[in-house]
C-alpha cells in the first residue's frame, strides 16, 4: 500500500523529517505517536502533498506509483485522504456541493461517470447519519460555524463518502469529548477492511482504545525510534516519551 | 413570432457577435453638430429630439472628464471615436454557425452559453441591440396584449413621443455628468419599456447589447417606466469582440417606478475585458439611476466581469415615502482590469429603506473599488440603510478599495455599514485539493460561494450563467 524510504523533508528550510521509514500493507492500521514537534503532522502533510512541504530526499511509493510525482489533487484521487486537525471553513460553499465536486473528481479519475444527484444525496445522508451529523449540515457552508467536534465528524463523513484507500487521521481525537470520540472511532472502524489502510496520528493512547492499531510507531526528531504493537501505546501512556528519546540519543552516540 | 424564429433571432444575435467582417455603415470618427444631426436623421427623428440632443452637446462641451474615480487610462480623444455604426442589412449577419470563426465559437462555448441552450430563454422577451441599432424585439405583440410596451428607444421616439418627452432625462438630467451628457447628445439605441397601471409584466424583459464594429463607441439609452402598482423584471447582457484597441461604451439607464410599482433590473456585464497583458477592452462609463415614488421598489442586481475600465454606480432616489432601494453587486476584475463601481442611495422620503450588498473580487494585477454613497436627507424620517461590502483577493498583486460616503441629515435615520476583506486562503485551496478538486475548480467554487448572496437575486437561468462566467473570467488566476 505505502512504502516510505529514508524520507527527508523540510518546511521553510527547516528540516523536519530526517530519515523516515515506514511500510504499510493493505488493511493495516498504524498509529504514529511522539512528542510535540517530532514531525507527526508533517508526515501527513508531506504524504498529501501540501504546498511548502518539500521532500529533500527519499521515496514514497503508493500502490506501486511514485507518490512524489503527483499533485495534491492527484494523490487524493488515487485514494489518499487526510482528515485535518484544524479543518478550514469555506463560507458559502455548501458541504453538499463541495463533496459532490470531490466525489465526481475521484470518479472521473477512475474513468467513472459522475454520480447522479439522487444517488449522491442518498449516500451523503447515510454518511451523515453514521457520524451523527444532522442532515442539514449538507446544506451548510463547509465547516462554516461548525463546532470543533462537528468539524471532526464532518471530516470523517467526507472520508466515508470518498472511500479512500489510505486514510490519514491527523490528531482527529484532539478537542473531542468521549461521546464524539466514540462516534469518530465507529466511523473509522466501519471503514476498516482488508483493502484499506490507516495512519492514525495521535498524542494520546486513549484514541487507540477505540481504534485498535496493528502497529504503533514512536516518532522523534523526524525518525521512527521505536515500533511495536498496541501494547507500546500503553507503555508510552505510563512512562511518557522521555526514556525512549534518551535511549535513542545514547544509541546514536 | 414563432418560438423557432425567436430562437433563431437569439442565436443570430449571439452568432453575430463572433463575426468580425460584417459590412456596416459606419460614420467617420469625430464629434460635432453635424454628426449629431446625422444620427438624428438616420433615425428619422422629430425636430424636438434633435434639439434635445444639440442642447446636451452644448452642455457636454462645457464639461470636463471626471478624474475622481480610482481608475487610470490614457485620455480619450472623443474625435477618434465613431458615433454611429449599423450593419448594412440584417441579411449580412451570418446565416449559420458555420460562418463563425471556430475560435470565437469556442470562446462562446467557454462562456457557458452554447447556443442550443438559449432555449432556456423561451420565457424571456429580448431586444437585441447591435452596435448603434436595435435589430429586433421579440414577443412584442404578446406583451402588447397586456398593454406592455417593449421596443427600441428609437421606435419609442416615434410611437410614444409623449412618454419619451415626459421621462427622458427626468432621472438622469443632461448635465448630470460628463458621460451622461455625451450620451444624451449621441445616444444610438437601447430599450424602452412601459408597464401600464397595475400590470405585472408576464415575462422577463431583456436586452442584449453587442459592440461589433471597431473604433466605434456604443451609447445605449434605456428608459423603463413602471406605472402605478405595476411590476417588471428586466435583464441586460453585454458582450463585445476581442480587439486590441479600447472601445467606449457610455450608457444611460433611467428607471421610473411610480407609486407602488416594482422594478427589478439585473445586469450581466461581460464586455471584452482586454487581454492578459491589459491591451484592449471596453471602457464602460455608465450612468444608471432609478427614481422610486411612494411605496415603490427598485432593485439593481449586477454581475460585472467584463470591461477594461468600469465606472458605474446604479443608484436609487427614494423620493416617495416607504420606498425601497436595493443594490446587489458582484464585480470581478482579473489581469489588468479596473473597476470603480458601487451605488448611491438617496433617501428623501419617510421610512425609506435601502440595502447594499457588494462583493468585489480581485485577481491578477487588477484593481477593484467599491464606491457608495448613502445620503439621508432632512425629510428622511425613520429611514434605514444596511450596507455590506466584502472584498475577496486572489493572489498578491491585486488591489481592493472601499470608498463609502455616508451623509445623514436626519437624526432618526439609521445607517449600518459592514465591510470585510478576505483572501482565498492557501488552507482553503489545500482542503479542496486534498479532496481531489483541481485548483481552478476550487477557486471558482470558493468565489461562487462568496457571491452566493448576490447570485440568489438573479433570475434563475442567469444565476447559472453568471456562475459559469465567473469561472471563465477567473481562468489563469491560479498560478
Amino acid at each position: 500500500m505505502l512504502s516510505i524510504k529514508d524520507l527527508h523533508a523540510s518546511v521553510e528550510d527547516k528540516q523536519i523529517l530526517k530519515g523516515l521509514n515506514l511500510e504499510i500493507k493493505p488493511g493495516e492500521v498504524h498509529a504514529i505517536m511522539g512528542p510535540n514537534g517530532s514531525g507527526k503532522s508533517t508526515t501527513g502533510h508531506v504524504l498529501s502533498g501540501r504546498e511548502g512541504y518539500n521532500v529533500d530526499s527519499g521515496s514514497i511509493v503508493f500502490n506501486g506509483k511514485d507518490l512524489l510525482e503527483m499533485d495534491t489533487e492527484e494523490r487524493a484521487r488515487e485514494g489518499l485522504f487526510l482528515a485535518f486537525q484544524y479543518p478550514v471553513e469555506i463560507p458559502g460553499v455548501s458541504n453538499m456541493e463541495f463533496m459532490k465536486a470531490a466525489v465526481d473528481a475521484v470518479r472521473e479519475h477512475r474513468g467513472e461517470e459522475p454520480l447522479d444527484s439522487v444517488s449522491f444525496m442518498k449516500k451523503a445522508r447515510e454518511r451523515c447519519k453514521a457520524v451523527n451529523l444532522p442532515i442539514d449540515f449538507l446544506k451548510r457552508g463547509v465547516n462554516e460555524g461548525f463546532s470543533g467536534g462537528e468539524k471532526k465528524r464532518n471530516e470523517i463523513m467526507q472520508m466515508m463518502l470518498l472511500e479512500p484507500k489510505l486514510c490519514i487521521l491527523d490528531e482527529t481525537d484532539s478537542g473531542l469529548d468521549i461521546d464524539a470520540l466514540q462516534v469518530v472511532a465507529d466511523g473509522v472502524n466501519a471503514l476498516r477492511d482488508s483493502g484499506r489502510s490507516f495512519i492514525v496520528v495521535t498524542h494520546y493512547q486513549r484514541l487507540l482504545n477505540y481504534i485498535e492499531p496493528d502497529y504503533v510507531h514512536v516518532l522523534s526528531d523526524g525518525r521512527i525510534i521505536k515500533s511495536g504493537d498496541k501494547s507500546l501505546a500503553l507503555e508510552l501512556e505510563e512512562k511518557g516519551y522521555g526514556w525512549l528519546v534518551t535511549a535513542d540519543e545514547e544509541g546514536v552516540a | 413570432m414563432s418560438q423557432e424564429q425567436i430562437d433563431q433571432l437569439i442565436q443570430k444575435e449571439y452568432a453575430a457577435g463572433f463575426v468580425t467582417n460584417i459590412e456596416s455603415d459606419t460614420l467617420a470618427p469625430g464629434l460635432n453638430e453635424d454628426v449629431i444631426a446625422f444620427i438624428s436623421a438616420k433615425k428619422n427623428e422629430p425636430e424636438w429630439m434633435l434639439e434635445w440632443r444639440l442642447k446636451a452637446y452644448k452642455v457636454w462641451k462645457e464639461m470636463v472628464e471626471p478624474e475622481w474615480a480610482h481608475v487610470h487610462y490614457p485620455k480619450i480623444d472623443f474625435n477618434e471615436v465613431s458615433y454611429y455604426s449599423a450593419p448594412k442589412s440584417m441579411a449580412d449577419r451570418p446565416q449559420s454557425l458555420d460562418d463563425v470563426d471556430p475560435e470565437l465559437l469556442e470562446t462562446y462555448k467557454k462562456l457557458g452559453i452554447p447556443l442550443h441552450e438559449q432555449e432556456a430563454l423561451a420565457g424571456v422577451a429580448v431586444d437585441a441591440v447591435f452596435d448603434s441599432v436595435s435589430v429586433g424585439t421579440t414577443f412584442r405583440s404578446k406583451l402588447k396584449e397586456v398593454g406592455v410596451i417593449f421596443c427600441s428607444i428609437s421606435e419609442a421616439v416615434h410611437e410614444y413621443p409623449e412618454l419619451v418627452k415626459k421621462y427622458l432625462g427626468s432621472v438622469v438630467p443632461q448635465k448630470d455628468n460628463f458621460y451622461a451628457a455625451l450620451n444624451c447628445a449621441v445616444f444610438s439605441d437601447g430599450s424602452f419599456v412601459y408597464i401600464p397601471k397595475g400590470v405585472r409584466c408576464p415575462m422577463e424583459l431583456s436586452t442584449y447589447f453587442r459592440i461589433n464594429e471597431s473604433k466605434t463607441g456604443q451609447f445605449e439609452r434605456t428608459l423603463i417606466i413602471a406605472d402605478e402598482g405595476s411590476h417588471v423584471s428586466y435583464l441586460e447582457g453585454c458582450t463585445a469582440p476581442m480587439r486590441d484597441e479600447n472601445q467606449l461604451h457610455a450608457a444611460v439607464v433611467e428607471l421610473v417606478a411610480l407609486d407602488n410599482a416594482k422594478i427589478k433590473y439585473s445586469t450581466v456585464q461581460n464586455w471584452y475585458p482586454g487581454n492578459a497583458q491589459g491591451m484592449g477592452g471596453i471602457y464602460n462609463f455608465v450612468t444608471k439611476r432609478g427614481i422610486a415614488h411612494t411605496n415603490a421598489h427598485i432593485s439593481w442586481t449586477q454581475v460585472e466581469t467584463g470591461s477594461a475600465v468600469t465606472w458605474k454606480y446604479p443608484s436609487c432616489i427614494l423620493k416617495g415615502d416607504n420606498s425601497v432601494g436595493e443594490f446587489y453587486s458582484v464585480a470581478l476584475t482579473n489581469n489588468y482590469q479596473q473597476a470603480d463601481t458601487g451605488t448611491k442611495m438617496i433617501h428623501l422620503g419617510k421610512n425609506t429603506r435601502s440595502t447594499i450588498i457588494s462583493k468585489g473580487i480581485s485577481a491578477g494585477k487588477s484593481s477593484n473599488a467599491y464606491r457608495g454613497l448613502v445620503r439621508m436627507n432632512p425629510g428622511a424620517e425613520g429611514a434605514r440603510n444596511f450596507t455590506q461590502c466584502d472584498s475577496l483577493l486572489i493572489g498578491d498583486q491585486c488591489a481592493a478599495h472601499t470608498f463609502p460616503y455616508i451623509e445623514s441629515k436626519n437624526p432618526s435615520a439609521i445607517i449600518e455599514h459592514e465591510a470585510t476583506t478576505s483572501r482565498v486562503s492557501d488552507d482553503q485551496m489545500y482542503l479542496c485539493q486534498q479532496r481531489g478538486i483541481n485548483p481552478e475548480k476550487a477557486v471558482s467554487m470558493i468565489v461562487n460561494g462568496f457571491c452566493k448572496e448576490v447570485f440568489k437575486e438573479l433570475p434563475m437561468e442567469f444565476a447559472v450563467e453568471a456562475g459559469k462566467l465567473l469561472e471563465v473570467s477567473l481562468e489563469g488566476s491560479v498560478g
